[in-house]
């Protein structure tokens, strides 16, 4: 007892300054619960939705006169890495999530009572009554800083705890379709089932690892990694553990069973948040762990990865293919591109290797994750009675009801096929130039042959909305709202720019990527 | 210079926005005018004595972070196919003008064809390898809408299977883009050329090699990657069949002439003597091909086959005898087969089939002037001396007689044997053709199961218009080949380093 009482305790310091992004996030999370508790129904949404986009466009500028002021450090005793690449991947977090949230503002997506039937007297009660759910708004935001925090934690345990705040959220809002509610409440149980396994194995890694190295600081592991011996089945089992999660939250296979579920049954507007925000951050925190912690093994674990890359391409190019509905289509092919930039994952080499590659992955997702947002901002516009028009069939003849919806969905196809001319080509050869520089051929011809698959059902999908003869029945287009509109032009302007001029867009890459990953 | 690709581009921009009047091939076949006078422009300031050395360059940063550069450029090679292309394209819209295909928006059709006029001229215009396959890649798109649009009955699965194999083909030819990049550390094709692969080990140069040429060869079409090839160009409107056979076929052996051969020497070396056994292949194989066929769209396609064969197999000889004759039988290629796809969308017009059984006997009789261009074109196809066809199989040949040192002489002198063959099975299948086709009785009355009766207009004006230069630069070529080879033989001597 006195001896723990006489150890003086030291405050840590903290650098409110350079966390000051997340920490307004996490903020105005707060205020949107207390929001919710205290205000009248009827002025939530007319004060959440003010909240969450100011607090995200304010949290933007801040990381951007971060990145400016040159920012490199790790913050919080060490526990948070504020370095380029956590910047740049702060920076293109907040951007898709103000689209994301401009997507979630702009109409009836959510249920608004867990029992309501669409269109019937329950739900117009409920709506009368205020039930609308704006507690949707700190979910997101919640949700958003975790995606923050979770690649910028230099420290294991930090990382699990931002992994739980990303995913709890999540979790909810996939439930919360107002459409075919089993669908989406089964997608719910999925995704939580599965992310606790996942969850699980991440905390044994953790576990595992600070067995082997009696600490969770991804730093101290590395030095471990030369000091301790005679630990090794600690250490592997650890790592193989810890990859399990990080693999399943990028849905790399064969850990990518959820998505197309999940992806197919959560509210349009909160997939498109998952599959933009939600990868670039799983993305960030496997790249963290796999180079800064485990640089120094990466004999070992380089062969599963590419074992892994080369199955999540196949699996994702081949199955997509089979898909007949549109959402489950492009979880298919979001599964093909974790595959495209699993393969500059592995491509690790000396240091200005792996800058490269680095830098071309962080591009990649950032293009991406435009093209995923416009993609998905369209399917909530082709509407059948009973909701989006899911089936692929419905799409046919698009094109003729609607030339210039179609031909903005094409271009997000044609980007995801990575045609020159937009932003997915360079994002392509970005990271399969890095990927062949760093000597992984061989993943590159899988890759070059299954983006050829890819392309396929890209250009089916194109086949369908221009040249199929219309429904007769056919979906209709909804009007966009200010937001959606908003939501489709950006992307649109987006995917373009960064296809025809992504110069300045690489060189923030690459000078984010210079200084590598802060040890 | 970047106005031959701005003018396209542009025109194709204004139609975008501005939808305008009802005259859109006038529109089109005016961009596509000034861009052929740039061309000629171009061929009459360029400096003949210096054809080796590309002129006109621009050479400035794309996009840095990626060593992209916009670096363009124009020699004794490339200098004929940017004409080729400009002229083609001018005479599609030229028929056009009159002749439109039954469905589809016309506007819809002018856009994608300045489109692909841009992707076909950058790509004989670029001179880093990352921006010519940008260009390679832009072709895809305008044409597969093109197929897919405005083609015929099956044009569906047709535009499917162009979009695959290519769209494969390319992910190949990036990959050994990548190859050659990662070792040599740059992607100018100009010091590639002159470093003559040093820097690039014997199995590097293999592999990139093999990639690349198979990128190439899908687009060539070497046998046997050829089979998108045929329902392609049948169920291609007329003037996306001419562009397909006329300039699309081009970019695959214009890569090889430009990229695989000089930037990789030893992996052509190793891999000279397969290319040349598939090009003899494919040569028996599309003539034969063409004997059985009774459509006769697709015995054009089939004879493109065959075509392309002497093409790649004198590029296989690796001599500059071989390579001049491969880049000649390059532009004859384009013109001749061009004025055939002209004369077959012609016929398909007035008879509503292509089907030769029942097209009938007697086109000579009953349509003078269509039946005599039929037949000129024809014979100018299988390689009549003193036409353009003649010199390239003839030059080919020869140059397999010869093959470059460290290829097997015998090997060649087998290819030479076959291919020999395969021109006079060539002979054959046009002269049958032509012999059940042209000559002979009209029948009675009718025309081809006819219901349509025996008001046939013959050749019209636009038709003429279109068609006549063709002829014209047919001829021409063909009494006077050493105006294209006094092009490209000084670059071929410098690629080969025989000078």
């Amino acid at each position: 007892m006195s001896t723990l009482t006489a150890a003086p305790i030291t405050a840590p310091t903290i650098e409110y300054g350079e966390l000051a992004p997340m920490l307004i996030i996490f903020g105005a999370a707060m205020i949107g619960v207390l929001v919710e508790a205290f205000t009248p129904r009827y002025l939530r949404k007319s004060i959440q939705m003010p909240i969450t986009v100011l607090s995200m466009v304010g949290a933007f500028a801040l990381t951007v006169w971060q990145g400016v002021r040159g920012v490199r450090s790790a913050a919080a005793m060490g526990a948070i890495a504020v370095d380029g690449p956590s910047l740049f991947i702060w920076g293109a977090i907040l951007l898709l999530a103000i689209v994301s949230v401009l997507l979630i503002n702009d109409d009836d997506h959510f249920v608004a009572e867990a029992a309501a039937v669409p269109g019937s007297a329950e739900e117009d009660q409920a709506l009368s009554q205020g039930g609308a759910h704006t507690e949707i708004y700190p979910l997101v935001l919640f949700a958003v800083g975790g995606m923050m925090l979770f690649p910028a934690a230099n420290d294991l345990l930090i990382m699990f705890v931002a992994l739980e705040v990303m995913s709890l959220p999540l979790y909810l809002l996939c439930g919360l379709a107002r459409r075919r509610r089993l669908l989406s409440q089964e997608a719910a149980m999925k995704y939580f089932l599965l992310g606790a396994f996942s969850s699980a194995f991440f905390l044994y890694g953790t576990a595992l690892l600070y067995g082997f190295a009696g600490s969770v600081d991804l730093k101290a592991i590395a030095t471990a990694l030369s000091t301790v011996g005679g630990q090794d089945a600690l250490l592997f089992i650890g790592a193989a553990t810890l990859g399990v999660g990080l693999l399943f939250k990028i849905g790399a296979a064969p850990f990518q069973a959820w998505k197309p579920d999940v992806y197919q049954g959560s509210p349009t507007p909160i997939t498109a948040l998952m599959a933009s925000g939600t990868l670039i951050a799983a993305f960030g925190a496997l790249l963290r762990v796999f180079w800064v912690a485990l640089g120094d093994l990466d004999a070992e674990w380089t062969p599963v990865l590419w074992g892994v890359a080369i199955l999540t391409m196949v699996v994702g190019a081949v199955l997509a293919i089979t898909q007949t509905d549109i959402k489950r289509m492009l979880a298919y092919s979001s599964i093909a591109h974790t595959g495209f930039l699993l393969t500059a994952v592995v491509a690790t080499g000396k240091e200005s290797q792996n800058a490269n590659a680095l830098s071309g992955i962080l591009f990649y997702l950032l293009a991406y994750g435009f093209a995923t947002v416009g993609a998905f901002a369209v399917v909530t516009m082709v509407r059948d009675p009973g909701g989006e028009a899911g089936h692929l069939s419905r799409w046919a003849g698009l094109g003729k009801r609607s030339p210039l919806l179609a031909g903005i969905f094409a271009l997000f196809l044609l980007a995801f096929a990575g045609i020159p001319l937009t932003s997915g080509f360079f994002g392509k050869y970005a990271v399969f130039a890095a990927a062949v520089a760093g000597g992984a051929v061989q993943l590159v011809i899988v890759g070059v042959v299954t983006s050829a698959m890819a392309a396929f059902f890209y250009v089916r999908v194109i086949v369908l909305m221009f040249f199929s003869d219309p429904a007769p029945e056919g979906p209709t287009i909804a009007v966009p709202s200010m937001g959606t509109a908003a939501v489709v032009t950006l992307s649109a302007a987006a995917t373009v720019v960064l296809g025809v001029f992504p110069q300045p867009v690489l060189d923030l890459a690459h000078t984010a990527a210079q200084s590598l990953f802060v040890r | 210079m970047i106005a031959m690709l701005a003018v396209p581009l542009l025109g194709a921009a204004v139609l975008v926005v501005f939808p305008g009047p009802a005259r859109h091939p006038w529109y089109g076949a005016a961009v596509s005018g000034v861009t052929l006078v740039l061309a000629l422009a171009l061929a009459v300031r360029f400096d003949h004595t210096r054809a080796a050395r590309p002129q006109f360059t621009v050479d400035v940063p794309w996009i840095p972070g990626l060593g992209l550069r916009f670096h363009l450029g124009i020699d004794g090679i490339s200098l004929p196919l940017v004409v080729l292309t400009a002229l083609l394209t001018f005479l599609c819209f030229v028929h056009l003008v009159r002749h439109r295909p039954e469905q589809g928006r016309i506007r819809a059709l002018v856009i994608a064809l300045l489109v692909l006029e841009v992707g076909m001229t950058g790509t004989f215009l670029a001179l880093d390898l990352l921006l010519f396959f940008v260009f390679f890649e832009i072709v895809l798109v305008p044409m597969y809408f093109v197929i897919a649009v405005w083609g015929g009955a099956g044009r569906r699965a047709a535009a499917v299977k162009f979009i695959l194999y290519t769209l494969l083909g390319s992910a190949l030819l990036l990959l050994g883009l990548l190859l050659v990049w990662a070792h040599a550390g740059t992607l100018d094709m100009v010091r590639l050329a002159q470093a003559q692969g040093a820097g690039l080990s014997r199995a590097v140069q293999i592999i990139a090699f093999l990639a690349i040429g198979l990128g190439l060869a899908v687009k060539a079409p070497m046998w046997p990657l050829h089979t998108w090839l045929p329902a392609a160009h049948t169920e291609a409107p007329t003037v996306g069949s001419v562009l397909l056979a006329g300039v699309l076929l081009k970019m695959g052996t214009y890569g090889f002439a430009r990229i695989a051969i000089p930037v990789l020497p030893e992996g052509a070396a190793a891999l000279a003597p397969w290319l040349g056994a598939f090009a003899v292949a494919g040569i028996v194989y599309g003539s034969l091909a063409c004997l059985a066929q009774r459509d006769l769209k697709r015995m054009i396609a089939y004879s493109s086959v065959g075509h392309m064969g002497f093409v790649l197999l004198g590029l296989a000889t690796l001599t500059p005898v071989g390579m001049n004759a491969a880049l000649f039988g390059n532009i004859a290629h384009g013109l001749i087969t061009g004025l055939l796809f002209f004369v077959a969308g012609g016929i398909k017009e007035r008879y509503g089939t292509t089907e030769l059984p029942r097209l009938g006997t007697g086109m000579l009789a009953r349509l003078p002037y269509l039946g005599s261009l039929l037949t000129f074109a024809c014979v100018a196809s299988l390689g009549l001396p003193g036409l353009a066809g003649f010199w390239g199989e003839m030059l080919a040949l020869l140059g397999a007689f010869q093959p470059a040192a460290g290829l097997s002489r015998p090997l060649f002198l087998v290819f030479m044997a076959v291919g020999g063959v395969g021109t006079v099975l060539t002979a054959a299948y046009f002269l049958r053709m032509l012999s059940h086709l042209t000559h002979g009785r009209p029948p009675a009355g009718t025309i081809g199961g006819g219901s349509r009766g025996a008001a046939l207009l013959d050749v019209s004006a636009y038709e003429l218009a279109a068609w006549t230069p063709l002829v014209v630069l047919t001829v021409v070529l063909g009494l006077w080949p050493k105006a294209l080879l006094s092009l490209t033989d000084p670059v071929v001597q410098a690629y080969l380093g025989t000078r």
